[in-house]
């Protein structure tokens, strides 16, 4: 057991001192993934409010055939502007962005509309960008308004009771609270904080293991009468305590940042309180053993540090997993899905930033079952290293 | 007393050592004198035990290298070929380290330290990072490590490989200082002249076999020349044929 703490607090004295171990494991985790998160949020807060206050411009061509209309939209703040444009000019105007959306009132309108038929109009937009969409949305929203209501007044004028049009009346119950609606924005946190905790033992077991061997201090190392495994246990330990001090500075840098970035402007609460955050750490870190033990793994394979940062950059994809499985498939946490490293960890972030209880067995089958396979691969690692082709 | 007793090893097709069977005994350098590729470093590193022979076995003061690899290596200082240092660490922490990896307690551990940073003349570079070290510094702290436990036996491959006159020459006087302690020394070489002005025995390695053996005056005599570089020629060339 000595000479693995030995071998511990060397990796630790060595890689505090060196630059690149700072940058990867400190500086990435602790200033710049909080600011680009606390960015992220920002502008995305920022949109919202000003896409909810400020007035949709809508361009509309011969405003003249339908006034009662324009006087409408106006009523739902809509700015209207009025252009001469003919059908190809709108189109052109529409695809380069000129005018985001383009209204043309046909010149049958008036009468159609007098004699009770429907009144055509043209509406020019691009579904492709993606930033109007919600203008167009309004737009559409109150064009149909507008045409419901002069529906219903033709049928009242005609003595018909205008309820006969809602066969089925449809009412909107949205159960989103303001702290889960929140984790809509900041669903990608666990991906940097996984990947952010991942990234901060990189840099040291690359060190330990391929870098040691192409500086040639690892024979040297292999002559001194300590097993082999005891020296990569330590080599993985070191690795595993960057990448937990890594998250640590990680998720109390994105408590403060998320304070500051105004979530509270919708309506949201991301309660990052201290219990939440020694929770959050709590359930991150049992993936550090696996993710360490993974990178000297691959790193045992490899014949120079250049091939191993190559290859060893790969154990990063895991935290994309929850990314790709969790997000896109909608899958909701399971006793079988809470045996997935990587995944599991992700249900618990989310958990966690959603304010929902954690059912204790889940807590435990993440927790376990990672720290189980952590150890087991360090057992690999350790067997990896008895390869004589090792010494390179 | 470090005694090698047919030890054979192959990498996949090849064969690195065929046969090689020597004995260095205390109070003795031994050197290991053979062209490049011959199998010198095979044939240490199958001593020293980070290569386990297919056939034969070492055997460190009677130890087995092969079944009691720990305790073999408990008995060996060794200093592998170009053997590194952690450049983030100071000449001393270098020292300190392997110190404690060998079982040394604090105290004794940076007494020894301090013991090997005087013997080696390192006081002026021995608390700087081992960072921006020269080759000398280098070898410097690296043999320092190799000795700290005060080891009987010492192994070194290629110990004078791109080091400069005075630096080779520091290290002739500590080797010759270690073996008037006492100490069992083996080296390898491929330098006919260091190992004529350093060693008591040879031992001449080609093509895995060891092909001669003696003091270099038994090697001149053997050979029927004055001339060791001629001597060491003749050896080779009929292990040099297929």
């Amino acid at each position: 057991m000595r000479p693995l703490l030995t071998v511990l607090r060397k990796e630790l004295r060595e890689n505090l001192r060196d630059r690149r171990t700072f940058v990867s494991a400190l500086l990435i985790g602790t200033v710049l993934m909080p600011l680009l998160v606390g960015l992220l949020v920002n502008l995305t807060v920022r949109r919202g409010q000003s896409q909810d206050n400020k007035p949709v411009s809508l361009a509309v061509v011969h405003g003249e055939r339908a006034p009662g209309l324009l006087a409408q939209l106006r009523q739902y703040r809509i700015d209207v502007i009025t252009v001469d444009l003919d059908d190809a000019a709108a189109r052109d105007a529409v695809r380069q962005q000129q005018r985001r959306i383009v209204l043309a009132i046909a010149d049958n309108y008036a009468s159609q509309l007098a004699q009770g038929q429907p009144a055509p109009v043209l509406l020019y937009s691009d579904s492709s960008d993606v930033a109007g969409a919600s203008d167009v949305g309004r737009v559409r929203a109150v064009l149909g308004r507008v045409s419901s209501e002069t529906a219903r007044l033709r049928l009242m004028a005609r003595g018909v009771d205008p309820t006969v049009l809602s066969a089925i009346a449809v009412q909107d119950v949205d159960v989103a609270t303001p702290t889960s609606r929140s984790v809509l924005i900041l669903g990608t946190l666990t991906y940097i904080i996984l990947l952010t905790m991942l990234m901060g033992g990189l840099h040291v077991t690359l060190d330990a293991t391929a870098g040691e061997r192409e500086r040639g201090s690892l024979e040297s190392l292999l002559t001194v009468p300590v097993p082999r495994e005891q020296l990569i246990y330590g080599k993985i330990l070191a690795a595993c305590v960057f990448m937990v001090l890594s998250l640590t500075l990680n998720v109390c840098a994105m408590a403060l940042a998320l304070r500051y970035v105004g979530l509270e402007n919708l309506g949201m609460n991301v309660n990052l309180n201290l219990p939440t955050i020694l929770k959050l750490i709590a359930s991150c870190a049992p993936l550090a053993p696996l993710g360490a033990s993974l990178m000297t793994i691959v790193a045992a394979f490899t014949r120079s540090y250049r091939e191993a940062q190559t290859y060893v950059g790969l154990v990063l994809l895991i935290p994309t997993l929850p990314l790709i499985f969790a997000n896109t498939l909608g899958l909701r946490p399971t006793v079988w899905l809470m045996m997935v490293p990587s995944l599991s960890q992700h249900f618990l972030v989310t958990g966690l930033l959603r304010a929902e209880p954690v059912a204790p067995l889940y807590a435990a089958l993440s927790v376990g079952v990672s720290l189980l396979l952590g150890v087991a691969a360090a057992y690999g690692a350790g067997r990896l290293y008895h390869r004589e082709a090792l010494l390179g | 007393m470090i005694e090698a007793r047919h030890l054979h090893k192959r990498f996949g097709a090849v064969t690195a050592v065929h046969d090689v069977s020597l004995t260095a005994v205390d109070g003795r350098i031994t050197g290991l004198l053979g062209p490049n590729g011959a199998g010198k470093s095979t044939t240490l590193r199958m001593l020293y035990t980070v290569l386990r022979p297919d056939g034969g076995d070492a055997f460190i003061d009677g130890i087995s290298a092969s079944a009691q690899s720990l305790e073999a290596r408990r008995r060996m200082g060794v200093l592998p070929h170009g053997a590194g240092v952690y450049p983030h660490l100071t000449a001393r922490e270098n020292i300190l380290y392997f110190g404690e990896l060998h079982g040394l307690t604090g105290t004794e551990c940076n007494r020894r330290a301090a013991e090997l940073i005087d013997l080696l003349e390192m006081a002026d570079f021995a608390d700087r990072n081992a960072k921006g070290f020269s080759q000398g510094q280098r070898l410097k702290t690296a043999l320092a490590r190799a000795l700290v436990h005060d080891p009987k036996n010492i192994l070194l491959d290629e110990p004078t490989n791109g080091l400069d006159v005075m630096a080779v020459r520091t290290l002739r006087a500590l080797l010759l200082k270690l073996k008037a302690a006492g100490r069992c020394i083996l080296l390898s070489s491929h330098v006919m002249q260091e190992v004529a002005a350093l060693c008591d025995e040879v031992i001449v390695i080609a093509g895995g076999n060891v092909v001669a053996d003696g003091t270099p005056d038994e090697l001149r005599a053997r050979a029927g020349t004055t001339d060791l570089e001629e001597a060491f020629i003749r050896f080779l060339e009929p292990a040099g044929r297929p």
